[in-house]
């Protein structure tokens, strides 16, 4: 391994960490403002222009804040659970390719941290590793809304894995390949070429579980909302809840990059046209988290289980077997 | 300022309330399963997407930026009390006769009176407890000079429950008088429209 490959990776992880890092705080920024447009409010207005600097100013907020760690709880492991969050949240950010690869200067920068062979699969299980933040946050916590929170987004998440595991099987087999890149390359050819008119269904279902891994309405039970608390993270405070937040919204943006990547033709042929396009895409997906967020209500916990086992995941094995049988013959 | 309701008709059976049309539950499992069916594919979900992309293209906010914007109050609104001028002469309304501080019924008004030099009973002190005084209105309504009155200052914040507001406060400033802007209090205890008309001539001859 030479030494300018270990820099151009160290320098596009920083860049990475940098960009979505903002990007959550910015998040929440477009999320209050667009809930609020919708619920014909105007958000955030105080803080400079338009209340664009609300974003630093409850930066400062979290950073400042005393970082309690209260009595009866497992210090350790309460004091790691929302770095798990936060590092998962970027770690699975390594395998996706946020643009097509340019020339800067003279030098062809793949905008990909680690094409692996095998990105999808690495993606979902580093998502799946995430739920341990909220379980052993609310597990450590000493607190029994925490503790109830945390069990049911674990059994949201173990649940909704199957969904997305069992969706994104069909495009896998049909692509052959579990890189990202290949995914695109086998999409590049054009609006015609998108995954998404071959395989409507894993498309919808992924899109689904998408909401309940990152615990989005309408599948919001990771926040006790209906206890009036905030779930597993009741008993956190300052930057550590923080970090909870950074990685609920870094995971927004990933999955939002995600889903246009393995269905709707990612970035296209490369060109700048095609780059543009995958963000326009990325940011119709992440509008969207915010749109059912305005508009629709929250299920109750035995509605997601019955919606994940007896509606969501027979169809995606009867997907996988149809796909199957067409591929055959 | 549009006015957005129609305050004055309470009537409910005239204001197009109607009873939801709700279907019974379904028991059995076919039953259930059709009902699932049929709401997965209505697109009922779409109409709640509708609704709130059309609000936010209208871009119809029904908020105001409070401190800086206010709603408009009623002219009958009670809120921090005034002290009137007479109209003639700019003279204050208040004879001192002190029914306003008797029958506060929180306590809340203390007054003191002095024979002035022209030998007219005057006002020395006079402060009211906005801590205590609960708005109720009695005190204008039972001052027969229609001197103390409620006024549309509704914001008044102080570092202790004790809040006091004294005479000088509530009187109307002389070059409000002059400029022949005093407000009349609309509400409780102010005669009512065209009194004049209806006002009789006290019987001498029995
Ligand atoms: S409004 Fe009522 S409570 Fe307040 S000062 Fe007048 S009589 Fe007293
Ligand atoms: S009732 Fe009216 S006139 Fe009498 S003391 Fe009170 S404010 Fe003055």
């Amino acid at each position: 391994m030479d030494t300018a490959y270990l820099i151009e990776t160290i320098i596009k992880v920083v860049v990475v960490l940098l960009i979505f890092s903002a990007l959550a705080g910015i998040g929440t920024y477009f999320e209050r403002k667009i809930l609020a447009f919708m619920q014909r409010r105007l958000g955030p207005m105080n803080v400079g222009p338009y209340g664009l600097l609300q974003v630093a100013a409850d930066g400062i907020k979290l950073f400042t804040k005393e970082d309690i760690i209260p009595t009866n709880v497992v210090g350790r492991i309460f004091k790691i659970a929302p770095v798990i969050t936060a590092a998962t949240a970027f770690m699975a950010a390594a395998a996706i390719p946020f643009l097509p690869q340019f020339e800067l200067f003279g030098y062809t920068v793949h905008p990909i941290i680690a094409d692996v062979n095998i990105g999808i699969l690495y993606i979902l299980g580093i998502m799946g590793v995430g739920l341990y933040g909220p379980l052993l946050g609310g597990m450590a916590s000493a607190n029994k809304f925490s503790l109830l929170s945390a069990a049911r987004s674990a059994a949201v998440f173990i649940s909704y894995e199957v969904v997305t595991g069992l969706s994104i099987l069909a495009p896998i087999m049909m692509v052959g390949s579990l890189s990202l890149i290949d995914f695109n390359e086998y999409q590049s050819g054009g609006f015609g070429d998108w995954i998404v008119w071959s395989q409507p269904v894993a498309f919808i279902l992924f899109w689904i579980a998408a909401f309940a891994e990152t615990g989005r309405t309408p599948f919001h039970l990771v926040a006790n909302d209906h206890e009036i608390i905030d779930g597993f993270g009741t008993e956190y405070s300052g930057m550590r809840w923080g970090l909870f937040f950074i990685g609920e919204y870094a995971n927004m943006f990933f999955i939002s990059f995600v889903i246009p990547l393995l269905f709707l033709g990612g970035y296209g042929d490369g060109s700048f046209l095609g780059a543009l396009g995958l963000l326009a895409k990325m940011s119709f997906f992440f509008f969207f988290f915010l749109w059912t967020r305005a508009a629709w209500p929250d299920v109750r916990p035995d509605q997601l289980m019955w919606l994940c086992w007896k509606v969501l995941m027979p169809i995606a094995v009867i997907n996988i077997v149809i796909t199957g049988f067409v591929m055959m013959f | 300022m549009k006015n957005t309701e129609v305050f004055n008709n309470r009537n409910v059976s005239e204001n197009g309330y109607y009873l939801v049309d709700i279907a019974d539950y379904p028991t059995d499992g076919w039953g259930k399963f059709k009902r699932v069916v049929k709401r997965t594919f209505r697109g009922e979900l779409f109409v709640g997407l509708w609704v709130v992309l059309r609000e936010m293209i209208k871009f119809d906010i029904h908020t105001i930026q409070y401190p800086q914007e206010k709603m408009p109050i009623g002219p009958r609104y009670r809120a921090v009390h005034e002290m009137k001028r007479l109209w003639e002469s700019d003279a204050e309304r208040c004879i001192g006769c002190g029914l306003c501080e008797k029958i506060c019924i929180s306590n809340c008004i203390k007054m003191d009176t002095r024979i002035d030099e022209h030998s007219r009973k005057e006002v020395s002190e006079y402060t009211i407890n906005l801590g205590r005084c609960i708005f109720c209105g009695y005190c204008a309504e039972v001052c027969p000079e229609l001197a103390i009155t409620h006024g549309g200052e509704y914001e008044q914040a102080s570092e202790q429950r004790e809040h006091f507001v004294d005479y000088s406060y509530m009187l109307t400033p002389l070059d409000k008088m002059k400029a022949g802007t005093q407000v009349e209090f609309e509400g409780f205890g102010s005669i009512t429209p065209h009194e004049d008309e209806r006002v009789k001539k006290t019987p001498l001859a029995y």
